[in-house]
């Protein structure tokens, strides 16, 4: 179900963006056109890492309008799981991968009248291709970019070049910082305010607009969860008859799917709700590492989101 | 059709504060008083001096409940004779007005369903909006032939104000047109139709 309707790609450019930032063309393999998306949409990569296949969501930065190629970039992370280090290090150009249907869980809300983008470093991806589509619609936004340092930021002349004063950025290390308590304060009714970063930042966010009385319907964020290790453990699948042994660096949607079953998924950063699966009995205690369930679901141990979580202890059986 | 479940149906969970907002405008009808009355229990007298309350003084005992508001001595009680004269200060006030702002609606649905409508005029999503309903259960209705809306609906048939059609009143409801469907009932055999029942009273 979730693999036919993947995309087979190859890779047409590879640049250096940034320090530690890299971004990937791709083209599909068989000519034809890709769908276009809307603003704030990801496809999920699958990369082929020796003996076990990654899959993890990007956000599609290039133009929503143009279905003949595809652009992400990737920042290596120090502490990735294998992700943007296999990405960054054996992907080239000519390379081959396959990459799913775009998919937005970081859409423009339509009816807003006033768009404010807060971005933290490599969060920067989704607002390029929203500013590509708001401007295409003349609505107004502007941009609010926060960096570590100049060489970090990537795409930072593009954007002032592009959208003038409407882009504003903010480099850490020379002590310039983003003004988000005045960001907050006398927007007009109807603003909506969008933020994608690292996780502190978008706590930071979150909790002032609450505190400054901003309905959550305002406030859209987006925040890709790498599913944490821990100790193995195994899944009993009821319904397919078989258990699967769930490595100490593997989630348990990769160690299902590398048992060959399909099971459905997302974003597979624990915020879509896609993989949400019953837990029919669990010897041990259920880890919710996501932001979907909400917190009497996951105290009542009948749901786990499979991308994410996972349990201490030995064995989880599951409704699959 | 009157089927439970419909999802167009909308839900009004009840007053219950939000401290954090630096303004509150409070759009009260009738005997929606009762429901900031309540509410009123649980803040501080420092929640109202960021309170703007616009009652649309309708309904039964309009007067005491006036007293009752006033009593709360909110930032500004404004009062008015008709929905129309409440939504018209209501547009202006939301005009000029910041997000930071939450907007709270207590009354029967028609009023609800028309704070809600005004509200979505200038941005502000109808989930984010307080509301509770208090007073009569009467309907606004649009007659899906026609189109014309019959206020104050509380029977089941009802007779379309506009075209004069009998109308099944659906539960099926339009927020921008702040209204239930109300769909000819003896299409198929004029004049044959079920008893009329006050079901919206």
């Amino acid at each position: 179900m979730t693999k036919s309707t993947d995309v087979r790609v190859r890779v047409t450019e590879v640049e250096t963006v940034a320090l530690g930032i890299k971004r990937f063309t791709l083209v599909p393999v068989d000519g034809r056109q890709l769908p276009e998306f809307s603003g704030g949409a990801h496809t999920v990569v699958t990369m082929p890492d020796g003996d076990r296949l990654r899959r993890n969501p990007y956000s599609l930065m290039s133009s929503p309008f143009d279905g003949s190629k595809y652009q992400i970039s990737v920042l290596r992370t120090e502490n990735s799981r294998g992700g943007s280090h296999y990405l960054h290090d054996h992907v080239a150009v000519g390379s081959e991968l396959s990459i799913s249907q775009p998919v937005n869980l970081f859409a423009i809300d339509r009816r807003c009248r006033r768009h404010i983008f807060i971005a933290g470093g490599i969060g920067i991806t989704p607002f390029l291709a929203m500013a590509t589509q708001l401007e295409r619609e003349a609505q107004a936004f502007e941009l609010h970019y926060a960096m570590r340092s100049r060489p970090r930021g990537a795409y930072v002349d593009h954007l002032v070049e592009r959208y003038g004063h409407r882009v504003h950025t903010y480099v850490d290390d020379e002590g310039q910082v983003l003004p988000l308590g005045r960001l907050l304060s006398g927007q007009p009714l109807g603003t909506h305010i969008y933020v994608c970063g690292p996780s502190a930042m978008i706590d930071w966010v979150l909790t002032a607009a609450r505190e400054a009385g901003w309905p959550d319907e305002n406030v859209h964020y987006e925040r890709f969860l790498a599913p944490p290790g821990g100790k193995p453990f195994n899944i009993e699948l009821a319904k397919s008859k078989t258990s699967v042994t769930v490595g100490e660096h593997q989630s348990m949607l990769e160690a299902i799917e590398a048992a060959g079953v399909d099971a459905p998924y997302l974003c597979r950063g624990g915020a879509c709700g896609q993989c949400e699966t019953n837990v029919v009995s669990c010897t041990g205690a259920l880890h919710h590492n996501d932001h979907y369930l909400a917190d009497d679901e996951k105290a009542s141990g009948k749901k786990i989101m499979i991308c994410v979580s996972r349990i201490d202890g030995e064995k989880i059986v599951l409704d699959l | 059709m009157l089927m439970p479940g419909m999802k167009s149906r909308p839900v009004y969970p009840g007053f219950k504060a939000d401290t954090f907002a630096r303004l509150n405008i409070i759009a009260i009808e009738g005997e929606g008083a009762n429901a900031l009355l309540d509410m009123a229990k649980t803040v501080t007298s420092e929640f109202f001096e960021r309170t703007t309350i616009l009652f649309s003084a309708t309904g039964p005992d309009a007067g005491a409940h006036e007293a009752r508001l006033r009593a709360l001595n909110a930032n500004a009680l404004w009062v008015f004779p008709t929905l129309a004269t409440t939504m018209f200060r209501l547009r202006g006030t939301l005009a000029t007005l910041t997000v930071g702002t939450r907007l709270y609606a207590a009354g029967t649905e028609p009023f609800l369903g028309s704070v809600i409508q005004e509200a979505g005029l200038v941005g502000i999503d109808h989930a984010s909006i307080i509301t509770e309903h208090r007073g009569s259960a009467k309907r606004r209705v649009q007659c899906v032939h026609c189109k014309g809306l019959t206020e104050d609906v509380t029977t089941n048939p009802v007779v379309c104000a506009h075209c004069g059609l009998h109308l099944l009143v659906r539960d099926h409801y339009s927020r921008r047109l702040a209204a239930f469907q109300g769909v000819c009932i003896d299409a198929e055999v004029p004049g044959e139709r079920p008893e009329t029942e006050e079901l919206y009273k």
